[in-house]
């Protein structure tokens, strides 16, 4: 782990009870609860100089279900030139997340995102409506139960079938 | 096929003000066909008169759904996906997923002069999305002959792309643990020609709009981007250059040896269209610097990392050797298999950070694949700058953070 | 140069009808300027400084469905952008044609998945496929050629007028 981080991993831990990291090519990933993950982002803002949060996304590790996602914050700090990834647990049934629109602003569009690709409920977000897919679409695209929608090459034998998908395909 | 859907005002009623309500504003619906978005972006702007109250973009019409595609594929077929993410930065888009590849696995062995090559390929790459960026910037502020201009200059770059790859757009030349194949030799005479022809066409450029009473009265002080609400909304790239963070991925972090370099990176702090403006020109010219520094150190050498259990044997091998026979055909039937891990490694791409979030399920398939897309947030923050200025100016402001679309809705 | 002096010299053509006015609207097809995706970036060259379309009469690209007869479709086409696309080409005064340029418009190309149209016959009647990805501009003006070739061949009374 880079020096300058010790620190501050040390201080999480200190704050927020039962948080851990773990290391992957001097990456550091800090766990954290759901419930803590506001808090944990403003004290990184505010006192380790993080004022930007690069991405926000999740992986879904279907079909566990506790935990089934991990949503993830890589953090990085332009004065101190450092990276540090949180990383949040959230279960399967009813998953839900805290809004950290009031931490970083970014996290507006990305946590729209989270909503609409992966189906977590964010609490308190000024404007939870889905942002890349049509408003009327069914289920998730990125968890993994979602089918990709595969759709067969036209061949002799499945030809009239992918034809009557193509209305206005002429001769 | 869906049908369209009834816009009613139900649901953006918390995103307007009430003045909206009572149709004291307009609402007006730009887009998603709009020649002045770049792209199919849609904005809904709340009116009065000709001053912007509200914007709200809304995205996801080139919704393509690479994240997804990609985590069915092999680490090496699904390369061709990030050509298609940001167009206009193929190259850079490869890099980008080549080395968040590299760094799951821990391939480290990638030659010096497929090092080299990147670095020349993406910063030609940079000048061509630059390039593109200029001639639309043009064409939306009215100056025909900048687009036409700008056009002629990228065919030139788009040739040594064809000469390297085959391909004018989507290259997919960089290969996890190098690059595809060798530049022929005519490579070094191409971009040497281009060097030389190159700064007298930016001097034009600048002749053209820098000092161009129109240019500078419409772009100074429009759409000024604080500091701190960039870094808020995640801005990178020029658009956060220009608003003056000091902030490079190139300098601070440097990848393929771009710490052997010497350049600078523009930093202006005015914040405003002209600022934007003004650093992507002076892009131009430090991207000239790399490029002739790595063409002059340019070292003979291999161009493929010699690891058989990620990178495939040269051809001539095959013939020859058992194992060669054997991993080359392990590698384009099964692909290499990645450990149960995630690594998140970012360029900077002509827009700004592209990141990409790379995590293994210790298949030859990643598990899932997020693009940090710079686009994204730099769209953002649109709705903040443009408050208060004219619909005419909003083009301006819209055209100098430089977004592309296929970028924001992946 | 008023045309009474033209007249002297060339005197009378005969013609039908029918390839007089195909004639005239091959020679002046405006097409609508419709990028979606990366193909929008090969037909931007295509208009521009080394391909030069206006060679073929189709310097102006109309921003307007309504002054375009010709629609070129240059990019992938997602579910939610497909209502629009229909919308659009309905806009579109007849006599109109299409153009699916590039893989993705085409069949769908690299993205088979769940956000994109598998080929934009699904929306709208196609004429002409371009095939590449992306086309080079080269292609795209040899489709447009195409098109002049089949609008060249129509009949009266095959044109259907909604």
């Amino acid at each position: 782990m880079d020096k300058k981080l010790e620190p501050i991993v040390k201080t999480i831990q200190e704050k927020f009870s039962a948080a851990y990291y773990e290391e992957f090519r001097d990456e550091v990933h800090l766990f954290v609860k759901p419930e803590q993950i506001v808090d944990t982002l403003t004290v990184l803002r505010d006192e380790y100089n993080f004022e930007l949060l690069s991405a926000l996304t999740a992986t879904d590790y279907w079909p566990q279900t506790e935990p089934r996602f991990h949503v993830i914050y890589q953090l990085t700090s332009l004065a101190k030139n450092l990276s540090v990834q949180i990383r949040v647990p959230v279960s399967g049934d009813n998953p839900k997340l805290p809004t950290t629109t009031g931490v970083y602003a970014v996290a507006n569009w990305r946590e729209r995102e989270l909503l609409d690709m992966f189906g977590i409920e964010i609490e308190g977000h000024p404007d939870p409506r889905r942002i890349l897919m049509p408003d009327d679409t069914e289920g998730h695209p990125l968890r993994k139960d979602f089918p990709l929608g595969y759709e067969e090459p036209q061949f002799t034998f499945n030809f009239d079938e992918i034809d009557l998908r193509k209305p206005y395909a002429k001769e | 096929m869906a049908q369209l859907e009834e816009v009613s005002i139900e649901k953006f009623k918390h995103l307007v003000s009430e003045r909206a309500l009572t149709g004291e504003t307009m609402l007006l619906n730009m887009g998603p066909q709009h020649p002045s978005t770049h792209g199919v972006l849609r904005l809904l702007l709340e009116l009065d008169g000709e001053i912007v109250v509200n914007c709200i973009p809304d995205i996801g019409y080139l919704h393509t759904g690479i994240e997804k595609n990609m985590e069915a594929k092999t680490y090496q077929k699904a390369e061709v996906m990030t050509d298609r993410l940001d167009y206009m930065n193929t190259m850079g888009n490869n890099l980008a997923y080549v080395m968040a590849v590299e760094k799951l696995v821990g391939l480290d062995d990638v030659p010096v002069r497929a090092q080299a090559l990147r670095v020349i390929l993406v910063e030609l790459q940079r000048i061509a999305s630059h390039l593109v960026w200029l001639g639309a910037f043009g064409l939306d502020l009215a100056a025909m002959s900048v687009f036409l201009y700008c056009f002629r200059d990228r065919e030139l770059i788009l040739d040594i792309f064809e000469l390297v790859s085959g391909q004018r757009m989507m290259t997919t030349y960089f290969r996890p643990g190098g690059v595809w194949r060798d530049v022929p030799v005519e490579f070094e005479k191409a971009v040497r020609d281009f060097l030389k022809i190159f700064p007298r066409r930016v001097d034009e450029y600048e002749k053209l709009m820098t000092k161009n009473p129109l240019f500078v009265d419409r772009l100074v002080g429009i759409g000024h981007l604080d500091k701190d609400v960039a870094l808020q909304y995640g801005v990178t790239g020029p658009t956060l250059r220009a608003s003056g963070v000091d902030w490079d991925l190139r300098k601070s972090r440097p990848y393929c040896g771009y710490e052997q370099y010497d350049f600078n990176v523009p930093i202006r702090t005015e914040g405003d269209t002209y600022a934007r403006y003004l650093v992507r020109i002076d892009e131009f010219r430090e991207s000239l610097k790399i490029i002739e520094q790595a063409l002059n150190k340019l070292p003979m050498g291999p161009v493929r990392s010699e690891n058989r259990k990620f990178v495939p044997p040269p051809r001539s091998e095959i013939g020859t050797s058992m194992e060669a026979l054997i991993h080359h055909f392990k590698l384009w039937t099964e692909g290499f298999p990645a450990p149960k891990a995630s690594v998140y490694s970012a360029v900077e791409s002509p827009r700004g950070e592209l990141g990409m979030y790379l995590e293994g399920d210790g298949g030859p398939k990643p598990h899932r694949i997020h693009l940090r897309t710079p686009s994204f947030d730099n769209l953002a923050v649109l709705p903040e700058i443009v408050k208060g200025h004219f619909v005419a100016d909003l083009v301006a402001i819209l055209a100098s953070i430089d977004i592309v679309l296929g970028d924001i809705d992946r | 140069m008023g045309i009474e002096q033209k007249l002297g010299n060339m005197g009378v053509v005969t013609t039908s009808l029918e390839s007089m006015v195909n004639w005239s609207r091959t020679n002046a097809m405006w097409p609508m300027l419709f990028g979606l995706a990366c193909c929008a970036i090969e037909m931007m060259a295509a208009q521009a400084s080394d391909y030069d379309m206006s060679r073929f009469g189709m310097e102006l690209m109309r921003a307007s469905p309504r002054q375009s007869d010709l629609m070129i479709v240059a990019g992938r086409v997602s579910k939610k952008m497909g209502p629009v696309l229909r919308q659009l080409y309905d806009q579109m005064p007849e006599p109109k044609w299409v153009i699916a340029m590039g893989d993705c418009a085409s069949c769908g190309g690299v993205f088979n998945n769940y956000a994109i149209y598998q080929g934009v016959d699904e929306v709208v009647p196609v004429d002409v496929y371009v095939a590449g990805c992306p086309p080079r501009p080269e292609a795209l003006i040899h489709g447009v050629l195409t098109v002049y070739e089949k609008v060249k061949g129509e009949k009266f009374k095959d044109l259907v007028v909604s």
